[in-house]
């Protein structure tokens, strides 16, 4: 089975009040330097079969009309190759 | 002539009670629906109550969206149907762009119970007829995801052609956007507000008031001269 990656970010111009508690938490915690953090979400889909272009583009509809809401949010897709290998970018952000 | 307002219920809704009882106090016959539920009984309206239907656990209303009762919703809605959505069903009906834009984390990331001063912007709609422009009204309030968010083209749209129905007045509970509290579509069939009218129907419980009441003598208004 291979895994496929869906990141979901708010989209830059959102405010993000989650990701402003979390930075402004640093400097208290002595984690200096941190200009910024946003927070997301990230979605691991177990996938039956190959994950070929018309498995990708299947995902690429969950993701659109499901996993994200595109009207707030932006996502990606990635399929991570093999046992603890690095995440391969295949599939453009949207 | 009795109409029938169904109120559907999904897993994890909370007020569809007190919505049905509002219903009834105003004169009209609630009819249940479930979220399984493929047609819409024959009502003459439908409100989508508050709750966090399917936990919330995607993204509020996200889940409820693709329920098989919403496909009925949608035509109907689409076909003028009068739909209202309070709270969690305001978030049901941004999911499913019935409604433009979409619902946030309170920008204090609380969750807030107050009771809340509004503004009626617009009396024209299915929802507000029994106010007038500009009244005042005072409902609970209760969420934590209430932030109306849309992008600057959506929201000059909806004040130009009069679809911000109802504005939070003194506070700004949540950092919603233009203090926007509830908008309609464009034909003014669909509204959808974060505060909850149903919970101010009877001077015993709520606010003590009965500021609510006219939404649900406003459908009533609106089923009869239709």
């Amino acid at each position: 089975m291979a895994r496929v990656v869906v990141d979901v970010m708010l989209k830059p111009e959102i405010l993000d009040p989650q990701g402003q508690a979390v930075q402004r938490a640093l400097p208290r915690l002595g984690f200096e330097g941190i200009a910024d953090v946003r927070q997301g979400k990230r979605f691991e889909l177990e996938v039956e079969g190959p994950v070929d272009d018309a498995a990708l583009a299947r995902i690429h509809e969950i993701a659109e009309t499901f996993l994200a809401n595109t009207v707030i949010e932006d996502f990606s897709v990635k399929v991570e190759v093999g046992e603890g290998a690095d995440a391969t970018a295949v599939k453009a952000e949207s | 002539m009795t109409a029938r307002i169904g109120v559907i219920t999904f897993p994890g809704t909370l007020d569809d009670r007190d919505t049905q009882r509002a219903v009834r106090t105003a004169g009209l016959e609630a009819v249940p629906l479930w979220h399984r539920d493929k047609g819409l009984k024959q009502v003459d309206a439908v409100i989508l109550p508050g709750g966090f239907s399917y936990g919330d656990y995607l993204r509020a209303g996200a889940i409820s969206r693709f329920s098989p009762v919403m496909e009925s919703v949608i035509d109907q809605a689409k076909a003028g149907m009068p739909v209202l959505g309070i709270c969690n069903g305001f978030q049901v009906l941004t999911e499913t762009h019935l409604l433009p834009g979409a619902m946030l984390r309170n920008n204090h990331l609380h969750f807030i119970c107050r009771d809340q001063k509004l503004r009626v912007e617009n009396a024209e709609t299915a929802w507000t007829r029994s106010y007038e422009q500009g009244q005042e009204i005072n409902i609970p309030l209760k969420n934590i995801d209430g932030r109306y968010v849309a992008d600057e083209r959506v929201l000059d749209e909806l004040e130009a052609e009069g679809r911000v129905v109802f504005r939070y007045e003194e506070l700004n509970p949540n950092g919603s956007l233009r203090d926007i509290a509830g908008i309609s579509n464009a034909a003014g069939n669909v509204v959808g507000l974060m505060p909850h009218p149903e919970h101010a129907v009877e001077p015993l419980i709520g606010t003590g008031r009965t500021d609510g009441l006219g939404f649900f003598t406003s459908i009533l208004k609106r089923l009869v001269s239709a």
